[in-house]
């Protein structure tokens, strides 16, 4: 099944998985393909996207929702702090002088 | 007297290359940024296209168009307005288009505004005019991230649900393309139902079970995302105006360098005209006469 982890400011993971484990407000759900239409509330914890190959993409997630739809899963998350695009802070360059 | 002029043409040529440094520079600068901003606004529009969507699922299947950021009120006393402009101005008429569009629109509506106004543009131009300020935010427009549009969408439905104000509109430039950005009014609150989408209208399993719980989240996250993708529209017209107006100045600075160039040399020629005359004049009178000439020439 497609997965796509999806931030404000940027998609950050998009591809296939086996399996996707996330906590919501009713407690952890593994998500299976072949899951029926799901939309829950994501509360602060680990978002686990296992590959078809084994391995697996964690991300911290502070709140959002994750939504399964025709055999496709996708997460809006807001990330921990620590994970917002830190290559976008340091490019940051000085205004002009006007 | 003529020399005087010169040198005071000289002295305009070099303070006029030393603006046209700087406006290039500013253009140069924008040049680069405009870049940067359309691919922010491009990557962000994945989240409020998927947020759209599962709303736009479960406002269909479920009885959830009672939510109070959902219906519309029936009297609506106060309209909020979210003006988006910038905080610097030399962007050409960016400033101005934005809020001549947010002025239109109160007027248009026929009652009290209260204003939420990003940009210490429109902070000024308001201020000076009597109108109501709720809020005004600086150093948002410049490179707006999440967490100030967060803010922005906090304080707009906190009003909201107040009762401060009964609607909002949002006022921002749209980046259509480098050449064409528009000021243009949106309806931000109450959210537009949107019309059923393809997909799991069937409806969702939901988790906690109640679409209520579920719509007090969704919500507000989506009115951070529009504003979220205004805020960053908005950034790159603003980029894109000030390039094009930096460009219209530094063009503007080339043609008058050439033509106080031309009055420069005139100038400068007629001077030298002026000097030969009298020197040639002056030769001219001390010249014997040519019958002196052609007797003295034998004694040499």
């Amino acid at each position: 099944m497609e997965v796509k982890l999806v931030g404000p400011e940027r998609i950050i993971y998009a591809g296939d998985a086996s399996m996707v484990l996330a906590r919501t407000l009713d407690g952890e759900i593994g998500i299976l393909p072949g899951h029926a239409p799901l939309l829950g509330v994501l509360v602060p914890g680990q978002l686990r996207i296992v590959k078809p190959d084994g391995s697996e993409h964690r991300a911290t997630v502070r709140s959002g929702f994750v939504e399964v739809c025709d055999n496709r899963v996708v997460v809006l998350a807001d990330p921990a702090p620590e994970e917002t695009a830190p290559e976008e802070k340091a490019e940051e360059e000085k205004g002009p002088t006007s | 007297m003529p020399a005087a002029e010169l040198r005071q043409l000289q002295r305009r040529i070099r303070s006029v290359q030393s603006t046209r440094k700087i406006t290039r520079a500013m253009e140069m600068i924008a040049t680069s940024r405009i870049v940067k901003a359309q691919q922010r606004v491009v990557a962000a529009r994945t989240y409020t296209e998927e947020i759209t969507r599962i709303i736009a699922n479960l406002t269909a299947s479920a009885e959830a168009g009672d939510h109070p950021l959902l219906r519309p009120r029936d009297e609506i006393r106060r309209v909020g307005v979210v003006v988006l402009a910038a905080d610097r101005g030399l962007a050409g008429a960016y400033n101005a288009n934005v809020v001549r569009r947010a002025e239109a629109d109160i007027r248009s509506t026929d009652r009290p505004a209260r204003l939420f106004l990003v940009g210490r543009k429109a902070e000024s131009h308001f201020r000076h005019r009597g109108y109501e300020i709720h809020r005004a935010y600086g150093g948002m427009s410049d490179s707006p991230g999440p967490d100030d549009a967060h803010r922005l969408a906090a304080d707009v439905i906190a009003a909201y649900e107040q009762g401060a104000v009964d609607a909002v509109d949002l006022v921002a430039t749209q980046f259509l393309s480098l050449g064409t950005q528009r000021a243009a009014v949106r309806r931000l609150l109450p959210v537009e139902r949107f019309g059923p989408q393809p997909g799991c209208a069937g409806g969702y399993e939901l988790e906690p079970g109640e679409p209520m719980a579920i719509l007090d989240r969704l919500l507000p996250r989506y009115v951070e995302a529009r504003l979220f993708a205004a805020l960053l529209d908005a950034s790159a017209s603003e980029y894109a105006a000030r390039q094009r107006a930096m460009k219209a100045a530094t063009d503007n600075a080339d043609d008058l360098v050439t033509s106080l160039r031309r009055s420069a040399n005139r100038v400068r020629q007629a001077e030298i005209t002026t000097e030969i005359m009298e020197i040639v004049g002056g030769a001219e009178a001390l010249r014997p006469s040519d019958a002196d000439e052609s007797e003295e020439r034998p004694w040499r």
